[in-house]
């Protein structure tokens, strides 16, 4: 009966596996993908922020405005150690442009997508905005107040994108594909054929998520190594820990841990450590926490990065627009780095708090460290 | 407490099937389930890592118990392990020498929500739900503003043991966690709290009929309260231990306030109170955590996971019910 049972639930995970395989797993943006990691990017050397991939460029004459001017931001949330740092980015970047942003007007959506409509609906027709950065709750829901909003004023969206062309311009790094593509390689050539790789992810049916995941897993493939497991952690280190112990007590050798995002990376780590076992080969992210342990244990070890720095690129874009500068366009496609074992000792700060994210490019920004939590 | 006078009637030497607690069964099945799956899990120093995870969960769902007993829910517990992590953290940040009187600090903080809840239902005679319920907001409101959304400071290695140190070559177990120790402390501490003062008798006569109790001139008041300071205390003990097991993180008690209460009922804990002991709330909590232990193992995917953890949830308290209605 167990083995029916089991069976019944393999068939099952493997249907779920195809139709999920055929929406966030697409051959042609994962070659895209692949080939921007490797661009040299067009921009001021020394800041990813302001730099871009590709040549395409918008004209924004007909935006420019002279004088001071108010720059509105309808924020999806500030839900996550992510978007905190990057909060703290675009306020700290709009401080930088005093002499040009007469007011930054912020409104928060909560997480919630009829807020956020309403918030930039109210945005709009309250008539002061001489621009609007919009980072979207969710894709196809702020597609027609996106819209709405770019026949009266210019647009500027990033990190989650629309379904339309209408604004100037859309920021984003590389994407999803371009993590999973750095992250899952740098583990394939670590490992030899037939090696057990375990895969930690925070939810199921999230693009961004489910396109770093798709584009590691076909990477393994490749190279013939096997994954032994692909669970949810929901982000919660409590449950990374007891996740990886149990399969730690399956008794199977666990050669590397691949994660889609890196929060909860420490906690997996320490389910060897209390195991007695040692370290696998580890993708995290560029969280502070991650990054000191990999200098003080000497992992074996990358961080992929979504770099928290396309906040400060948003004010940037704005302030262009603003301008009637040519600005990247329809995308602007940041850059979108890896830290490797060469470069972690410029990214670990010690004033800084464990869930930092390193590539926040607010080394420069007024008011670093404090204004991230970090000590003086 | 005043101890229980000499006039309790002595258990009887047999012990008859009746006697034996449904959460036990269900967790013996469980377990077995577990081992067959995993066989090592029938090794020692794997049951003592299994009880080490599920600490704090039963140290949750016996300070939930005390609350149930009289009839009410605590809906704050998991905010307030939030809070505990976060606040130690915050506290604490990184310097040993911190961790003791910052510990001792987390204990006055869990008093304070305790009492407020416990005055809140008792004095403004706010249905324990809804008042929990208010509290629970209110302290994971606190615990956010406080750490900004996002995990600070850190913990130091002195803290971090107490969920996450394990003594290593023990006779006979192999290995024993700190949590274990603590974990047992803290029962044999509720045990005589709840079976060797008057103090569970009172709670029992209170959540069985409010009124009558009143009339017969029990502290109706001051047992609620305590009911409500030792779930709370609870709370922080199990925050401890978690941030102890596994770090800081903005999310570490979510959904812990329905786990214990899930944990009492599973045990054969009467919901609006009046029945209930210690034993109900520990083989509730630990078939629970064996639940998902075995959920893990089995390798399903997390949809199917969720759905069958709820159906064995609703059969085992389903179970637990109809034979209670047997035996009265």
């Amino acid at each position: 009966m167990q083995y029916k049972a089991v069976v019944a639930a393999l068939v099952a995970m493997a249907f779920a596996g195809v139709s999920y395989a055929q929406e966030f797993n697409d051959p042609a943006e994962f070659k895209k993908q692949r080939e921007q990691l490797s661009m040299t990017p067009q921009g001021p050397q020394g800041k990813p922020w302001a730099q871009h991939l590709g040549d395409r460029m918008v004209d924004a004459a007909k935006y420019k405005k002279d004088g001071p001017v108010t720059i509105c931001f309808s924020n999806a949330g500030i839900f996550n150690p992510w978007r905190v740092v990057g909060m703290h980015n675009l306020q700290a970047e709009a401080e930088l442009h005093k002499d040009r942003i007469k007011e930054l007007v912020v409104v928060d959506a909560e997480g919630k997508d009829d807020k956020q409509i309403s918030d930039i609906e109210a945005l709009v027709s309250g008539g002061k905005c001489d621009a609007l950065i919009v980072s979207p709750n969710t894709t196809a829901a702020l597609t027609p107040a996106v819209e709405a909003a770019c026949a009266k004023l210019p647009v500027i969206v990033f990190d989650r994108g629309v379904a339309t062309k209408c604004p100037v311009t859309y920021i984003h790094p590389v994407g999803g594909y371009g993590f999973g593509i750095t992250s899952g390689e740098f583990i394939a050539s670590k490992l030899p054929k037939g090696a057990n790789v375990l895969a930690l992810r925070i939810m199921p049916g999230v693009d961004v998520l489910e396109t770093r995941y798709s584009a590691a897993k076909n990477i393994f493939d490749e190279a013939g190594l096997k994954v032994i497991g692909s669970e949810f952690t929901g982000s919660d280190r409590a449950k990374t820990k007891a996740v990886v112990e149990d399969y730690i007590n399956r008794g199977e050798k666990i050669d590397a841990v691949w994660m889609d995002a890196g929060d909860t990376s420490t906690a997996a780590l320490e389910a060897f450590e209390d195991a007695g076992l040692p370290y696998p080969v580890i993708s995290g992210e560029d969280q502070q926490d991650f990054l000191r342990k990999w200098q003080k244990d000497k992992l074996t070890a990358i961080g992929p990065s979504y770099p928290t720095y396309q906040w400060r690129t948003a004010i940037l874009g704005a302030l262009d627009v603003l301008d009637g500068k040519q600005v990247p366009g329809p995308e602007w496609i940041l850059p979108q780095p890896a830290i490797t074992q060469d470069t972690l000792a410029s990214y670990i700060d010690e004033r800084m708090p464990p869930l930092h994210y390193s590539l926040c490019g607010c080394q420069d920004l007024p008011g670093y460290p404090e204004l991230w939590g970090g000590k003086k | 407490m005043t101890p229980l006078s000499e006039t309790t009637p002595m258990r009887r030497p047999v012990i008859s099937l009746a006697k034996i607690n449904f959460g036990l069964i269900v967790f013996i099945i469980l377990y077995a389930a577990i081992a067959s799956l995993q066989p090592n899990y029938l090794e020692a120093g794997l049951f003592m890592n299994f009880l080490r995870r599920a600490a704090p969960l039963i140290i949750l769902a016996v300070g939930q118990l005390y609350v149930v007993l009289t009839g009410g829910f605590d809906l704050s517990v998991g905010a307030i392990v939030t809070l505990v992590v976060l606040a130690a953290s915050i506290l604490i940040n990184g310097d040993p020498e911190m961790t003791w009187p910052m510990i001792g600090v987390l204990y006055l903080m869990g008093l304070a929500v305790g009492l407020v809840n416990g005055l809140i239902v008792t004095f403004l005679k706010v249905p324990s739900i809804i008042a929990t319920l208010g509290t629970m907001l209110l302290v994971n409101g606190i615990a956010l503003a406080w750490s900004g959304g996002a995990a600070r400071g850190d913990l130091p290695d002195n803290f971090r043991d107490l969920g996450r140190f394990l003594m290593r070559d023990v006779w006979l177990i192999g290995s024993l966690p700190l949590a274990v120790i603590i974990l047992l402390l803290f029962l044999m501490f509720a045990w005589w709290g709840l079976h060797g003062t008057v103090y569970g008798k009172r709670a029992l006569a209170i959540g069985d009929n409010p009124r009558a109790a009143e009339l017969a001139g029990l502290p109706v008041a001051a047992t609620r309260i305590a009911a409500f300071v030792v779930s709370a205390l609870a709370a922080v003990t199990a925050g401890i231990l978690v941030g102890g097991f596994s770090g800081v993180s903005v999310n570490a008690g979510r959904g812990m306030e329905l786990q214990a209460i899930a944990a009492c009922v599973i045990g054969g804990a009467q919901l609006l109170g009046g029945r209930g002991s210690l034993w109900s709330a520990l083989f509730g909590a630990l078939s629970l955590f064996a639940l998902f232990t075995l959920l893990n193992l089995a390798g399903l995917p997390q949809a199917l996971r969720d759905s069958i953890q709820g159906v064995i949830l609703i059969a085992a308290v389903g179970a637990s019910a109809w034979r209670d209605r047997r035996k009265t």
